[in-house]
């Protein structure tokens, strides 16, 4: 069974078609780079698979359930655009909170390796408010990974990252990859994601115009696929 | 065909309507109140169509939300604009029948009050479709709260009945009855008001089709 | 019961963030003392006159300090996306949306319960013979405006002119509750016992909450998700 499954999705804003007819699968294990110009539907579609916009048509499924369905919440976890972590909270009852949001069987504990996976267990107790923006952004990656997901679902995860954070990240996701997790990152860092990446779907206006595996070709000249399959 | 059908129905509703109020001119003058009473052949008849069309947004809403199709939603806004220019109607006849028969312009006795209140509901219901851009999101918000104000116009005729019940004032229509013979042409005339809601409500939703089809085409036009 | 331990998990981050900052419930403290400070000098009554309008004076303080709670109830999760976080929480719509509203109930209470007291005192008026009672309706009221404050609250998360929309949305709605609540608050104030007559008001009260708690319960995951 696939981990990600989209079928004949659209996504309509009033009658604008924002996603057409996107076929994409990604098996456990695979790593999918979707990347495309601004405005191509990326995040849309990272979104939709997300669970949080229903698709106009076609369907969705991790690993064969809907996104909306709690199996697949639980196996789901998502890094958008924001950090998802409540500023009044310290790190330690931010990661508590979503511990018990996910029935894990000891926030506690869950929580406390997490924070020193991402180097953060001397702060655990200070507010998220008086963080520096690279302890924000692992907090975050903490909080995505708490409940380990077999699906991870990343849009721009390289965005904005300082030089610390980047590593954090990139440690995380090749453990993740290496367990056997599932990622699947929207990005323009081409050069980070395709070291990565074992796929790569390029979006154009909504519509798939590549999906295939990743070559050394694509990482050793990340426009490669722009210049072949992209416009101009 | 559509428009031939609409124009037909719209020139019948307007006969109607002018037979009608040839036939009220000739109706003798009521005991109490004298010729202002006549009102009521308008005043009622339009909160009559009103209510129908709160009715309407309430199904089509829910039909929205059910099938996600957006004609539900253009008859949803259609039915609501031309309810509240009913309901407006209704209050201002009621303001003008107090203002002749009583001396004031504005009582809050409990139809009128109840009238002003479900027309606070839905011109929240506008308000709220025109805070919102993206038209799926707006569809939407729009048929819940209208199922929500949909719920309330029977608690709030209720309770502000009952709330008079408690604390009467003089209430604006007590006195003047409707004679029996004139009920046919109250009846027409409920007839003909439901009518010209009906054709404007389908002008309305054309409108509105044809804005849905210029903004999607926008969309397109700005992403190329 | 994974149900009611989600609520209450939601239920306690919203106390919790909220009395941390203390902002939205302290503006909202502020605002129910300057509007009882206001009518003092707009009416100066007698002591007769104070109890018959008590209770659309005291409604109107609590709707109006009400609304500047539930506002944030849905916006303090706008901050850094954590909107997006708890819907994709394996937690039902309806646990989020119970959660807050009961978050949001517990504020606005402590509020009216600050209120209450000082209206007693600044109006000189002895409001407690029927106690209970009056509890009862507070009780009662503040859940009506509470759930379809948090559920317009959800409802304007996202759109133009949020802290403008709630109150337009949610007063009319909540226009026969507000009724209901302030003829039993007069009447109880005054220390007049709940009779036949003012027992329709409490049902409706009651038919009332229960109606839009169980819509909003039904509809939040529209709301949410679409």
């Amino acid at each position: 069974m696939n981990a990600v499954g989209v079928e004949g999705v659209w996504k309509f804003y009033g009658d604008y078609p924002a996603l057409r007819n996107v076929n994409l699968q990604a098996e456990p294990g695979a790593c999918l780079a979707l990347i495309g110009r601004n405005g191509a539907g990326k995040t849309t579609l990272l979104r939709t698979i997300a669970g949080f916009a229903r698709p106009g048509k076609g369907k969705i499924a991790i690993f064969g359930d809907s996104p909306r369905d709690t199996r697949a919440r639980r196996k789901m976890g998502y890094i958008g655009h924001g950090i998802s972590v409540y500023d009044e909270l310290s790190a330690m009852e931010n990661l508590v909170l979503y511990g018990k949001l996910y029935a894990l069987p000891d926030p506690k504990k869950s929580a406390l390796e997490w924070l020193q996976r991402t180097g953060l267990e001397r702060v655990k107790d200070g507010l998220v408010r008086e963080f520096s923006r690279g302890m924000r952004q692992r907090l975050a990656v903490a909080r995505a990974f708490l409940h380990e997901p077999k699906v991870l679902l990343l849009d721009e995860p390289f965005t904005a990252l300082d030089d610390r954070a980047i590593a954090v990240l990139q440690t995380v996701l090749r453990e993740a990859l290496a367990e056997g997790k599932t990622i699947v990152m929207s990005t323009h860092q081409l050069r980070e994601a395709l070291e990565l990446a074992t796929h790569v779907a390029l979006l154009n206006r909504g519509q798939v115009a590549f999906h295939g595996p990743c070559t050394p070709e694509m990482v050793s000249d990340p426009g490669w696929v722009y210049a072949r399959y992209g416009e101009g | 065909m559509r428009d031939k059908i609409l124009f037909v129905i719209g020139v019948a509703a307007i006969l109607l309507l002018a037979r009608d109020i040839n036939a009220i001119i000739d109706l003798p003058e009521e005991r109490n109140q004298g010729i202002i009473f006549k009102i009521i052949f308008f005043h009622v008849p339009m909160a009559i169509t009103a209510l129908t069309c709160s009715l309407v947004a309430f199904i089509a809403s829910i039909g929205f939300l059910i099938t996600k199709n957006f004609k539900f939603d253009a008859v949803a806004v259609a039915v609501t604009e031309v309810g509240l220019a009913f309901l407006a109607g209704n209050l201002i006849t009621g303001s003008i029948w107090g203002r002749v028969a009583w001396g004031i312009w504005w009582a809050w006795d409990a139809r009128l009050t109840s009238a002003l209140v479900c027309w606070l509901l839905y011109a929240g219901y506008l308000m709220l479709r025109r805070a919102i851009e993206e038209p799926t999101q707006r569809a939407t918000f729009a048929a819940i709260f209208s199922i929500f104000a949909f719920i309330d116009v029977p608690i709030v005729i209720f309770s502000i009945k009952w709330w008079r019940t408690q604390h009467p004032a003089p209430v604006f229509w007590g006195g003047g009855s409707m004679p029996k013979d004139w009920y046919a042409l109250w009846a027409w005339n409920v007839l003909a008001m439901m009518l010209v809601g009906f054709v404007f409500t389908a002008v309305r939703l054309r409108q509105e089709e044809f804005q849905r089809e210029i903004d999607s085409l926008r969309r397109e036009a700005h992403a190329i | 019961m994974a149900y009611v331990q989600q609520v209450a998990t939601i239920f306690a981050k919203d106390l919790r963030a909220e009395l941390r900052t203390k902002e939205a419930i302290n503006a909202s403290l502020s605002f129910a003392l300057v509007v009882l400070l206001l009518f003092s000098f707009a009416f100066d009554p007698t002591e007769e006159t104070t109890r018959e309008i008590s209770g659309g004076l005291l409604w109107i303080v609590f709707a109006f300090a009400g609304t500047l709670l539930l506002n944030r109830s849905f916006a303090r999760e706008l901050g850094n996306d954590c909107l997006d976080a708890l819907i994709s929480a394996p937690i039902p719509g309806s646990a989020l949306f119970l959660g807050k509203a009961f978050a949001n109930f517990v504020l606005v209470m402590a509020v009216e319960l600050i209120a209450l007291p000082l209206f007693g005192i600044f109006y000189n008026v002895k409001w407690t013979s029927q106690f209970w009672e009056l509890m009862l309706v507070v009780v009662l009221g503040t859940w009506a405006m509470t759930v379809t404050g948090t559920i317009f609250s959800a409802l304007t998360v996202n759109i133009r002119l949020r802290e403008v929309m709630l109150p337009i949305l949610n007063f009319p709605i909540l226009i026969p509750a507000l009724l209901g609540a302030m003829q039993l608050t007069s009447a109880l104030v005054a220390g007049k016992p709940i009779t036949e007559d003012n027992s329709a008001w409490l049902k409706m009260l009651i038919g009332f909450d229960v109606m839009y708690t169980a819509v909003s319960v039904v509809l939040v995951e529209t709301v949410l998700v679409g």
